[in-house]
């Protein structure tokens, strides 16, 4: 019994590594590739591992691309529009949580069917909105169409209501307002769910790809996603070179994923599936 | 019920005193006021750029737009009737829905398997939950650069890895045969991340009594996995099938990187339809003709699934 039990957990470790192998290769090339010389990258048959730590591609794509410009925009975005979906959120799932008044189912209604309108079919008028607010290449452009979601609400929603019901009333019998119990009780005790909402917003942000390329027409006012495809359609460019700025774009995103991991994990699942 | 409905279910009028009784008025007031003030900024920002796009939307699938987006005239059905009666619309459904096909099924299954694998209790096991979601870091725009890479023709490392087993080279991006399935498999890669999360996490929901209670009665791990395990599962999977599917069908940006709708527009799904019409072409109108029409597949689906499969799925 003993013995066909390690052989299965063999097994399972075979498969395992298999397909973490086939999950984790692109990534690794990605960054074995930020090391090798030019040469070494286009030799046939394909080097596997640098031979040495070569940083020259490094310092190419950051003379070729303003690499440092692309994150700043970036991050200040994704910034903007995290926090403005976390405030715009919890303030919604806070009035649709605890407070009674008229027309709540209705407007809740409301909330959920903008679930169902892919952004998509909304992005020529946003464009054309946008071109008159004369926002294009701009932050504005970029953040304000996305400072509230219908997601962020039923997530932060669903968790709200799970807070224990007897504190909400305790709060109200000792005169504590809406207000304050909402800034000083309910927030606080939701950080679990702020955290994850923070971490998933923050990385879609990060990752949008559409909208950006639309609206910004300057190298001054790209993404770091439109900047590193851009660097691709241009032909001269060495190919390291170009996957180097894709390390350097990644590396943002893994350390998020490395620290905002168990959240997601945690908050995305339990606002999904018990709704 | 809070406090105040609760209060409310006495028989107030009876008993209390008429300043009472204009204070709890007051607060409801109050309370109302509040609420709104409360969604206030959510509906301002769906108003003006979702619920105010939408209508924009359809008003425009009506009309032929100038290049600016200003109205030049007003086309009725036209636009529609255009796209009903041309070749490249019914094409662009096709190929949208054979990626759907593609992507959706093969990425749950793979789900599936990474997530049981991974929900074994073996030392060393959070480093492989670690690298399977690792996918969700890389972006649409990063992943199909990486993939471009990988893909060429001759100096890609997929040609090379199959010239190692004497399979002749595939040209992955330019034979129209290959490219909606090369993309396809991007696309499972990059979502992969996502849909072991979350199975995953619905796996770690199940109670562990019933992988002992089955492994008494003499079942199997991957007999257990299937016949007992899949099916509790399943309102996670319906979960993850919706937005699989949804998300399959506003995909963009891996084909505007890869292969920019080609060889021969067989790759060129609605989306892509859309942002050519609209902004290269500068067809506002029947860009907008073709959003709605993306609009109510998405919305069918949304309704079929939820009033047809729900009934289907188990919940425990």
């Amino acid at each position: 019994m003993m013995k066909r039990r390690t052989l299965s957990n063999g097994l399972v470790y075979i498969l395992l590594s298999m397909i973490g192998v086939c999950i984790l290769y692109p990534i690794l090339y990605t960054f074995l590739a930020v090391f090798m010389t030019p040469d070494e990258f286009s030799q046939y048959p394909p080097k596997i591992v640098p031979s040495e730590l070569y940083m020259g591609s490094l310092h190419a794509v950051l003379d070729l691309i303003p690499v440092g410009r692309f994150i700043v925009n970036s991050f200040i975005v994704s910034t903007l529009v995290m926090a403005g979906q976390v405030l715009t959120g919890s303030m919604a799932a806070y009035a649709f949580a605890f407070i009674s008044f008229k027309g709540k189912a209705f407007w809740f209604a409301v909330f959920m069917s903008t679930l169902m309108i892919p952004w998509e079919v909304t992005m020529i008028p946003n464009f054309l909105l946008i071109k008159s607010f004369k926002w294009l290449d701009s932050y504005p452009g970029l953040v304000v169409p996305f400072l509230a979601s219908a997601f962020g609400v039923f997530l932060l929603r669903q968790f709200f209501l799970q807070l224990p019901k007897e504190l909400f009333e305790a709060a109200r019998m000792d005169g504590c307002g809406h207000i304050r119990y909402f800034l000083y009780i309910t927030l606080p005790l939701s950080k679990p769910a702020l955290a994850t909402l923070s971490v998933y917003v923050f990385l879609n942000t990060w990752n949008m790809y559409l909208w950006p390329l639309l609206i910004t027409n300057t190298a001054q006012m790209r993404t770091v996603q439109i900047g590193i495809s851009m660097l691709q359609f241009q032909d001269s460019t060495a190919w390291n070179v170009v996957l180097c700025g894709v390390a350097l774009v990644l590396l943002p995103s893994l350390l998020l994923i490395m620290f905002g991991l168990k959240y997601l994990v945690r908050g995305l699942t339990a606002g999904a599936v018990k709704g | 019920m809070n406090l105040l409905e609760r209060e409310m279910q006495y028989p107030i009028s009876q008993q209390v005193p008429v300043s009472l009784k204009r204070k709890i008025r007051s607060t409801h007031v109050k309370e109302n006021i509040l609420a709104y003030v409360f969604l206030a900024p959510s509906l301002i920002f769906f108003g003006i750029f979702l619920l105010y796009p939408m209508m924009k939307s359809i008003y425009l699938s009506f009309h032929l737009t100038d290049p600016r987006g200003r109205i030049a005239a007003y086309v009725g059905w036209d636009n529609f009737h255009t796209l009903f009666v041309s070749n490249a619309f019914w094409k662009g459904l096709w190929v949208t829905g054979k990626f759907a096909f593609l992507t959706v099924p093969a990425g749950i299954v793979l789900g599936l398997i990474m997530a049981g694998l991974a929900h074994a209790r073996l030392r060393g096991i959070r480093v492989f939950q670690f690298i399977f979601s690792l996918p969700l870091a890389v972006s649409v725009g990063t992943s199909s650069v990486i993939w471009m890479m990988l893909f060429h023709p001759t100096m890609g490392m997929f040609n090379y890895f199959l010239s190692l087993i004497h399979i002749a080279p595939v040209q992955w991006l330019t034979d129209p045969s290959w490219s909606l399935m090369s993309i396809s498999l991007m696309t499972i890669w990059m979502n992969s991340g996502f849909n072991f999360i979350v199975l995953l996490s619905g796996l770690q929901n199940i109670s562990e009594d019933i992988y002992d209670s089955a492994k008494i009665d003499g079942s199997g791990p991957i007999r257990t996995y299937i016949k007992l395990i899949i099916p509790l599962l399943s309102p996670t999977l319906f979960f993850l099938f919706i937005v699989s599917m949804i998300n399959s069908l506003q995909s963009f940006g891996q084909i505007h990187i890869l292969t920019q709708g080609g060889p021969a527009g067989s790759t060129e799904v609605l989306v892509y339809s859309i942002y050519k019409e609209a902004f290269v072409n500068y067809q506002f109108g029947t860009g907008s003709a073709i959003s709605i029409v993306l609009f109510l597949i998405i919305l069918l689906l949304t309704f079929v699934q939820f009033f047809v499969v729900e009934k289907r799925v188990h919940y425990q």
